[in-house]
């Protein structure tokens, strides 16, 4: 029974597992196959989107034809569980625009464009938290992302570089099973022969974007996502990752293997059901379950990480928020995996005489660099693609995008801001939703009745719309930190934060709009809403759910809170797995990285507990 | 989408695990509704069902509302040679749930359709000596001319204008959510394929793309 009360949990784990996402995920799966015994606490319930996922229920099945609320702001079927831009009861204090610099207030916003708060933090609370309902894009880092200030002087090196990371790449790729090809393009790495499966042609908007993107010098490539386009091949996949271990190559390949292709049709933000896509809860923890060594708690808030008179770490302590009490539970190594922010939310609450800081934090670096994603997007109506006969062209997410293509104009100085962005595309005919047509009466001069429905045939599938998605420097306004005075419902200090973008991403916001409006242009389009460089197109800091760099990696334990193997500084048996550890935050969507980095770590850890350092 | 072989609950499971979840009035019939305001369906509302207006919160209309809007939703989306008007496909009971759901958006929205709906009889009383709904399509369209496109309407109309913008979007909504709505504009998706489809030779031809994938 590896699901359990808290009052079943054993008296001692080797590890224990603070969250069940990309980075929880990962690890469990890691370790629990390699035969140590593990406990994953989780702060939300549990959750199977085998049972729970709504595969083919239709807008018009949902309250609001599933239109966002502040109770599912990304739709009704979105997979988020228990949360979103806010959890109910567990609050988070930011500043808004307007009000003096020293002022804080609970963040209470759900739309994000023209918001006057500072900072967005989407936490869901659920078993595999964020992987249930993120956008699946897959991207390396390359060379150039872990070494930036050797190359253009600013932000932070990685103790490590891609040679480090390059056999976990493959690893994590093999396992989840990501679509894409190799291009050999500039710092936007080739995976393994034979790792990545088939990518999906392209949809026809995206087929004439390439074409027309390209002339202008704007490359369009298959997209990497960690969706089957095909059915893993179960044996080879299983033997290549285990190869010495039998038992953790069959829980592996049965895993693997009842997990089916992706059929083209269904939102993959409302999860998977057949689990073609990439989600903790069907990838890791499945095996990781099948081994007996993983036991889990659901609805475990932890509070604190406990240390003895020797400063080990011996455990934590959590709320169990179905009876409100606190529980310890020990172990030999801790490794939080609880998201970047909630990670280092831990650290700074987990203080004592020895500690007064706050844990690992001597460096005071817990909760700095925090960096999220630069974006900004521009959508527009294309005539030649008006008038479409009847096809599906629905598909999976997106099939194609563009990666950043000017490293060398932007290395000689030419661009006016130092870091690179890639573009995500969307388009095609999908599903229609609430306010699929809102872009018509601007289009007609106000069309209704039989004309409006002739307007609607005309345009449905002519709008496209592209994304920024821009690297982020680190600076010394944006942080979080424990807020003083609030707590949480199980009272736990929350933690407030300040944000900043500089104007290197600022400028990069604009480099992006224009390129987009190019793009459009080429395609003899007309773009939605432009009104030039405007400095508040740019989305709001946490918005893009890319948060990471509050408990960085480093080799010099005075700036940074983790060494090379996101160890501890000062606790040589507690490690963090999430984006926590990130030193830069390149644009490359960072899952596939901390997935890359927490398997690296837990090798780490397994050898040092074979050697009996841990 | 019945015959897909996939994993699906039974009925009975699925109104069990309504019912165990918060904000589940759903199932126990409207006169639920009785003991108290509205509630939000929560962040935690069961997902592998089909759900229906009014099944989280009453639905408010009150009758001559109801009918104004069934007119306005016929003007904007009327039957035609592709498919039948808005509400043969229930858009007014969708645009009742929309503006009777206590979130603060529609809550502003409901303003906005309740004193629409009024100042459109008062309009077509005024003009007419009838309610809305007892014009003629011809009289209909007369007061719609004035207020379908804000930029363009006389300040007088601003009101009717923001309010018939709200309508038609609603109404849209509504409409092309629906399988009908899909069939209307060409959605044919939502269906389990072995294999992503190539699209139409001629389209690309007219496109001028080559077959490059």
């Amino acid at each position: 029974m590896p699901f359990l009360v808290s009052s079943k949990t054993k008296p001692q784990y080797d590890v224990i597992i603070v969250g069940s996402g990309a980075g929880g995920g990962t690890s469990a799966y890691v370790l629990a196959l390699a035969g140590v015994k593990v406990l994953m606490l989780e702060a939300g319930r549990k959750y199977d989107p085998v049972e729970e996922t709504p595969m083919f229920q239709t807008n018009a099945q949902a309250p609001l034809r599933a239109a966002a609320t502040s109770d599912k702001p990304f739709g009704f079927h979105d997979a988020t569980v228990g949360g979103g831009w806010t959890v109910p009861g567990e609050p988070y204090m930011t500043r808004r625009q307007g009000q003096p610099a020293d002022q804080f207030s609970e963040a209470s916003e759900w739309q994000i464009w023209g918001s006057p708060q500072e900072w967005f933090w989407w936490r869901p609370r659920m078993l595999g938290g964020r992987t249930n309902h993120w956008g699946r894009i897959s991207l390396r880092m390359g060379p150039y992302d872990f070494k930036p200030r050797s190359r253009d002087g600013l932000g932070l090196d990685w103790p490590i570089d891609y040679k480090d990371l390059e056999p976990y790449y493959d690893k994590v790729e093999s396992l989840i099973g990501v679509w894409g090809t190799n291009e050999g393009l500039e710092n936007t790495p080739d995976s393994r022969n034979g790792t990545l499966l088939p990518p999906p042609r392209p949809r026809v908007p995206e087929l004439f974007l390439q074409k027309h993107a390209r002339a202008l010098g704007v490359p369009i490539i298959s997209s990497h996502m960690a969706l089957l386009s095909r059915k893993l091949d179960a044996a080879r996949v299983a033997k290549s990752l285990h190869p010495n271990n039998p038992k953790a190559e069959k829980w592996t390949a049965d895993s693997i293997d009842s997990r089916l292709a992706c059929f083209w049709a269904t939102d993959c933000g409302r999860g998977c059901s057949i689990k073609a896509n990439y989600q903790s809860t069907t990838v890791h923890l499945p095996p990781a379950l099948a081994s007996g060594n993983l036991d889990i708690v659901t609805d475990a808030m932890v509070r604190e990480v406990t240390v003895n008179d020797e400063g080990r770490a011996t455990g934590v302590y959590y709320v169990d928020k179905k009876t409100k009490k606190d529980v310890h539970v020990k172990a030999r190594v801790v490794l939080l995996a609880a998201s970047g922010c909630e990670s280092a939310r831990i650290l700074l609450n987990s203080k004592s005489p020895r500690f007064s800081n706050g844990l690992a934090n001597a460096s005071g670096k817990v909760g700095r660099y925090l960096m999220d994603t630069v974006g900004a997007g521009l959508g527009g109506q294309i005539p030649a693609l008006e008038n479409m006969p009847v096809f599906n062209d629905e598909g999976a997410n997106m099939h194609v995008y563009s990666p950043w293509w000017l490293y060398k104009e932007q290395l000689a100085g030419k661009l006016g801001f130092p870091r690179g962005y890639h573009i995500e595309v969307g388009g095609g005919r999908p599903m229609p939703g609430a306010g699929q047509f809102d872009f018509l009466p601007d289009l007609t001069d106000g069309a209704y009745g039989k004309r409006f429905k002739e307007e609607a045939r005309r345009y449905y599938g002519s709008v496209i719309g592209m994304s920024g998605r821009g690297e982020m420097i680190p600076n010394d306004d944006s942080y979080c930190e424990v807020d003083p005075d609030k707590k949480d419902a199980w009272g736990i200090p929350v933690l407030r934060f300040r944000f900043k973008w500089s104007d290197y991403e600022i400028k990069q916001s604009q480099h992006m709009r224009q390129t987009f409006k190019s793009v459009i242009e080429s395609m003899g389009g007309k773009v939605f809403g432009w009104n030039g460089p405007d400095e508040k197109a740019i989305a709001p800091g946490g918005s893009i759910i890319h948060e990471v760099g509050t408990t960085a990696m480093g080799d010099d334990p005075r700036s940074s809170v983790l060494n090379a193997h996101c160890q501890a500084w000062e606790i040589k048996n507690l490690f963090v797995t999430d984006g926590g550890p990130f030193v830069s935050n390149a644009d490359k969507n960072p899952t596939l990285s901390i997935m890359a980095l927490a398997w690296r770590t837990c090798d780490y850890v397994l050898e040092e507990m074979r050697k009996g350092n841990i | 989408m019945n015959d897909t072989p996939l994993p699906r609950i039974s009925r009975r499971e699925a109104i069990r695990w309504v019912i165990a979840a918060s904000g589940s009035a759903a199932l126990l019939g409207p006169r639920a509704f009785a003991a108290g305001p509205a509630k939000p369906y929560g962040r935690d509302p069961f997902l592998d069902t089909a759900y229906k207006p009014g099944d989280f919160w009453p639905l408010t209309f009150t009758a001559d509302q109801r009918r104004t809007v069934t007119a306005l939703c016929d003007l904007i989306i009327p039957a035609d040679d592709h498919s039948p008007a808005a509400s043969a496909v229930a858009v007014p009971e969708f645009i009742d749930e929309w503006i009777s759901a206590p979130y603060q958006e529609q809550e502003a929205n409901r303003k906005i359709i309740i004193d629409g709906l009024k100042w459109i009889n008062g309009e077509a009383m005024r003009r007419h000596g009838r309610n809305f709904a007892e014009l003629t399509a011809q009289e209909q369209s007369g007061i719609a001319d004035d207020i379908c496109y804000s930029p363009k309407a006389k300040p007088e109309f601003s009101q009717g204008a923001e309010f018939f913008a709200m309508m038609r979007s609603l109404t849209a909504t509504g409409f092309y959510t629906t399988p009908v709505g899909w069939r209307d504009v060409g959605f044919v998706g939502n269906v389990a394929l072995t294999a992503f489809p190539d699209p139409p030779p001629e389209l690309l031809e007219k496109l001028g793309l080559t077959k490059t994938w």
